[in-house]
C-alpha cells in the first residue's frame, strides 16, 4: 500500500487532541491519529504508555478531559453500531455463572437495544461465531471451565458477532497457547480481508512486522503511527522504549 | 395452622423472594456490604418519614428511606473516589453515620410511639398481622403483605425487562458501556431495587436479617449452579424455605422468628458450603487428592518410560529411587496396574502398550503447553480414577 493510496482512502477512527489524565497525572497527551479503513494496526509502546487508555477514550468507557474522537466522521454515540471491542481477559469474572455460548450472545445486545431479548437470529449468529473460532463443541461449558487461549476465542467470537466495521482488541494474544494465538491471527487477517478495520494493542514486538501492516507507537505522546514497513524502524523504537528498547523486547 | 400464621410465613416468603433478586446481582458483582450499609442507613430516612407522616407504612417512607439508601452509595463511592481510603472502609464510615442520625432521631422524638430501635434491628414479624389494610371498611390483609407483594411485583416486571442489561453490566461493564447499555444506569437502579426492598422488608423483618436474606440464598445457589437464570431460581427457592423452616423452628422454640430464619439461612449455607457436588469443601478435597494421585502415577509412568534399566524398575528399588512413601507408592502402584498400564514381572515393573500411548501422549501435550488437554484424555485412557 502507498501513501497516495492511503490518502485516498477513507478514515476510519479520527482522534482529535486527545488528553486523559488522573488527577494531574496525564495518561494520553494531546492525540492526534488518523486510522485509514482497513488496517491491522498495532498499537505498541511500553507498560503504561496509555494503550488501553486509548482504546477505553475512543470507545467511551473512559471520559478524556479534553479532545475528541470521530468514527468515519461522526461521534461515538451515533457509530456504535460499527463498532466492536474485545477487552482484556482479566477484565472480567471468569466464575460469573454463564455458558460460552452465552457470553458470545451478549455481542448480540447492542443491535437488540434496551429490554428486547435475543431469539433465534441471535442464537444462530452466535453459534456461528463460535464455529469460526473453533469453539462449537465448548458452546455449553461454563467458562472457568475453558482454558486462557478458549477465554479469549470466546471474547474474539462475541466481537466477531457483533459484525462491526472497526475491531478493538484489547491484549488478544495475553496468556494464550502458540495455537490459539495463529487462529487469532489468522481471523484478524480475514477481518481485514473484508474490509473491516481492526486496531490491536500489541506486547511482543518481535510480531508486529509478520501480523500487522500498521502501526502506532505510543508512549503518554503519540511518537508514530502508519504502515508498518516504513515506520517499525530503530528509530521509532528508541523513541518509544527508550534506548534499552531491545532489553525490552528480550523480556 | 391459624390465619395469622399464614399470614406470618407469606410475608416472610415474599420478602424472601424480593431480597434474593436483587441479593443475586449483589453477590455477583462483589458488593454484599453494601446491602449491610443500605439496610441500616435508610433509618434515617423510615424516621423523617414517619414523622412527617406518623403511618409505618406511608408510601412516603419507602421514597424516603430508598433515596437515603442510595444517598449512601453516591456517599460511599464519593469517599473511595478519593482514593484516600478503600471500599470497605468508606462504607464503614458511611452506614453507622446514617444510622446513628436515626438512632438520636428515635430516642428524641419517638419515645411515645411504635418506632424503637429493637424493631428496627430484628423486625415485628409476629406482629403483621395485627395491622391490617383496610379499604372501605373492608379488611383485605396485612399492609405488610400488601407492600412487599407490590414491591415484589415490581422487581420481578424490572428483572424481566432489564435481565439481559443487569447480565452484561455485571459480567462486563467495559463491553456493556461500549454497547451504549450505560452502567451507571443500571449500578443505580440496582441500588435503588436494593434499597426499596430494604425499605419494604425492613418493617417485617428488620436490618439484620434483610442483609441475610440478600444475601446468604444468592451465595448458597452460586455454589451449586454455573447458570445466571438457575442461580436466581434457586436463592429464590433457599429464601423461601428458610422463611417457612425458619417460622416453625421459632415456633417450636419459642423464639425471635428473625432470629430463626437468619438460623436456618446459615445451616443451609453451610450444608451447601460443604456438600456441593462441585464447589463443596468435601468435593475439592476428594478431586484434589485424586489429582494428586493421577500426578503420582504419570510421574511414576514417566519413571518407567524413561528408564530400561532392570534395577530402576525392580518393585524393591522403585520406593527408594522415587523417594515416595510406602503408602502412596502402593496406591500408585495399584492404579497403574488396575488400569492395565502396567506389567509386573519377575518383580520388575514394564509398561504395557497402552501404558507406553498414555505416557507418551501426555508427555506431547506437556511439552506443547496444552496440559489441560490431559484432564480430558483420562477419560479415554482411565478404568478406574485415582
Amino acid at each position: 500500500m502507498t501513501w497516495e493510496m492511503v490518502m485516498k482512502q477513507k478514515i476510519a477512527v479520527k482522534v482529535d487532541d486527545l488528553t486523559v489524565a488522573y488527577n494531574y497525572k496525564p495518561v494520553l497527551w494531546d492525540i492526534d491519529l488518523e486510522i485509514p479503513e482497513g488496517v491491522l494496526m498495532a498499537i505498541v509502546g511500553p507498560n503504561g504508555a496509555g494503550k488501553s487508555t486509548l482504546i477505553k477514550s475512543i470507545l467511551g468507557i473512559l471520559k478524556p478531559i479534553a479532545g475528541s474522537v470521530t468514527i468515519y466522521d461522526k461521534p461515538y454515540d451515533k457509530q456504535r453500531k460499527l463498532v466492536a471491542y474485545v477487552p482484556q481477559k482479566g477484565s472480567v469474572d471468569w466464575d460469573f455463572p454463564t455458558t460460552a455460548l452465552d457470553v458470545v450472545t451478549m455481542g448480540t445486545y447492542g443491535s437488540l437495544g434496551w429490554i428486547k431479548r435475543p431469539g433465534q437470529k441471535e442464537k444462530k449468529a452466535a453459534l456461528e461465531a463460535l464455529e469460526k473460532v473453533g469453539m462449537l463443541p465448548f458452546k455449553s461449558r461454563q467458562i472457568s471451565q475453558l482454558s486462557g487461549g478458549q477465554q479469549q476465542r470466546i471474547f474474539l467470537a462475541r466481537a466477531l458477532v457483533q459484525n462491526a466495521s472497526i475491531y478493538f482488541m484489547d491484549e488478544p494474544f495475553q496468556g494464550v497457547d502458540a495455537t490459539t494465538e495463529i487462529a487469532i491471527i489468522n481471523i484478524l487477517k480475514e477481518l481485514r480481508k473484508a474490509g473491516k478495520t481492526v486496531i490491536v494493542v500489541h506486547h511482543d514486538l518481535q510480531t508486529v512486522p509478520e501480523y500487522f501492516d500498521w502501526v502506532t507507537f505510543l508512549n503518554v505522546k503519540k511518537i508514530a503511527t502508519g504502515p508498518v514497513k516504513d515506520i517499525f524502524n530503530d528509530d521509532n523504537l528508541t523513541k518509544t522504549y527508550g534506548i534499552n528498547y531491545k532489553v525490552s523486547i528480550q523480556e | 395452622m391459624n390465619s395469622a400464621q399464614i399470614e406470618i410465613q407469606l410475608i416472610a416468603s415474599l420478602v424472601a423472594i424480593a431480597c434474593a433478586i436483587p441479593g443475586t446481582f449483589l453477590v455477583l458483582r462483589k458488593m454484599a456490604m453494601i446491602s449491610d450499609a443500605i439496610s441500616h442507613s435508610i433509618l434515617p430516612g423510615i424516621v423523617i418519614g414517619f414523622f412527617i407522616t406518623q403511618d409505618l407504612n406511608s408510601p412516603l417512607l419507602i421514597v424516603l428511606a430508598a433515596f437515603t439508601g442510595v444517598i449512601t452509595v453516591v456517599l460511599v463511592e464519593y469517599i473511595q473516589k478519593t482514593g484516600l481510603v478503600k471500599e470497605d472502609t468508606a462504607i464503614g464510615l458511611v452506614f453507622p453515620a446514617l444510622f446513628s442520625i436515626g438512632v438520636i432521631l428515635i430516642a428524641k422524638n419517638a419515645n411515645d410511639v411504635h418506632l424503637d430501635v429493637d424493631a428496627v434491628l430484628v423486625g415485628e414479624l409476629a406482629l403483621a398481622p395485627f395491622d391490617r389494610l383496610i379499604i372501605s371498611g373492608v379488611d383485605i390483609g396485612p399492609k405488610s403483605l400488601w407492600i412487599i407483594g407490590t414491591i415484589l411485583l415490581i422487581t420481578i416486571t424490572l428483572l424481566i425487562a432489564f435481565f439481559k442489561e443487569l447480565k452484561v453490566s455485571t459480567f462486563d461493564k467495559g463491553l456493556a458501556a461500549s454497547l451504549g447499555f450505560s452502567p451507571a444506569i443500571i449500578h443505580y437502579g440496582l441500588m435503588t431495587v436494593s434499597s426499596v426492598t430494604t425499605v419494604g422488608a425492613f418493617d417485617a423483618v428488620g436490618a439484620i436479617l434483610v442483609v441475610a436474606l440478600m444475601i446468604a440464598p444468592a451465595a448458597t445457589a452460586y455454589l451449586l449452579t454455573t447458570n445466571l437464570k438457575k442461580m436466581l431460581g434457586l436463592a429464590m427457592f433457599f429464601g423461601v424455605f428458610s422463611a417457612i423452616s425458619g417460622y416453625w423452628l421459632a415456633h417450636k422454640l419459642d423464639a425471635s422468628i428473625a432470629g430463626s430464619i437468619t438460623t436456618m439461612l446459615g445451616l443451609l449455607f453451610l450444608a451447601v458450603y460443604l456438600f456441593a457436588p462441585n464447589k463443596g469443601v468435601i468435593a475439592v478435597m476428594y478431586r484434589e487428592k485424586q489429582q494428586r494421585t493421577e500426578v503420582s502415577l504419570l510421574t511414576f509412568l514417566l519413571h518407567l518410560k524413561n528408564h530400561n534399566e532392570l534395577e530402576e524398575r525392580h518393585v524393591n528399588h522403585l520406593r527408594e529411587h522415587i523417594n515416595w512413601h510406602k503408602v502412596r507408592a502402593k496406591n500408585v502402584l495399584e492404579l497403574a496396574q488396575k488400569n492395565n498400564m502396567i506389567i509386573i514381572d519377575n518383580n520388575i515393573v514394564s509398561l504395557t502398550e497402552k501404558g507406553d500411548a498414555f505416557t507418551s501422549k501426555a508427555i506431547d501435550y506437556i511439552i506443547t503447553n496444552e496440559d489441560a488437554q490431559i484432564e480430558d484424555m483420562k477419560d479415554d485412557f482411565f478404568l478406574f480414577r485415582g
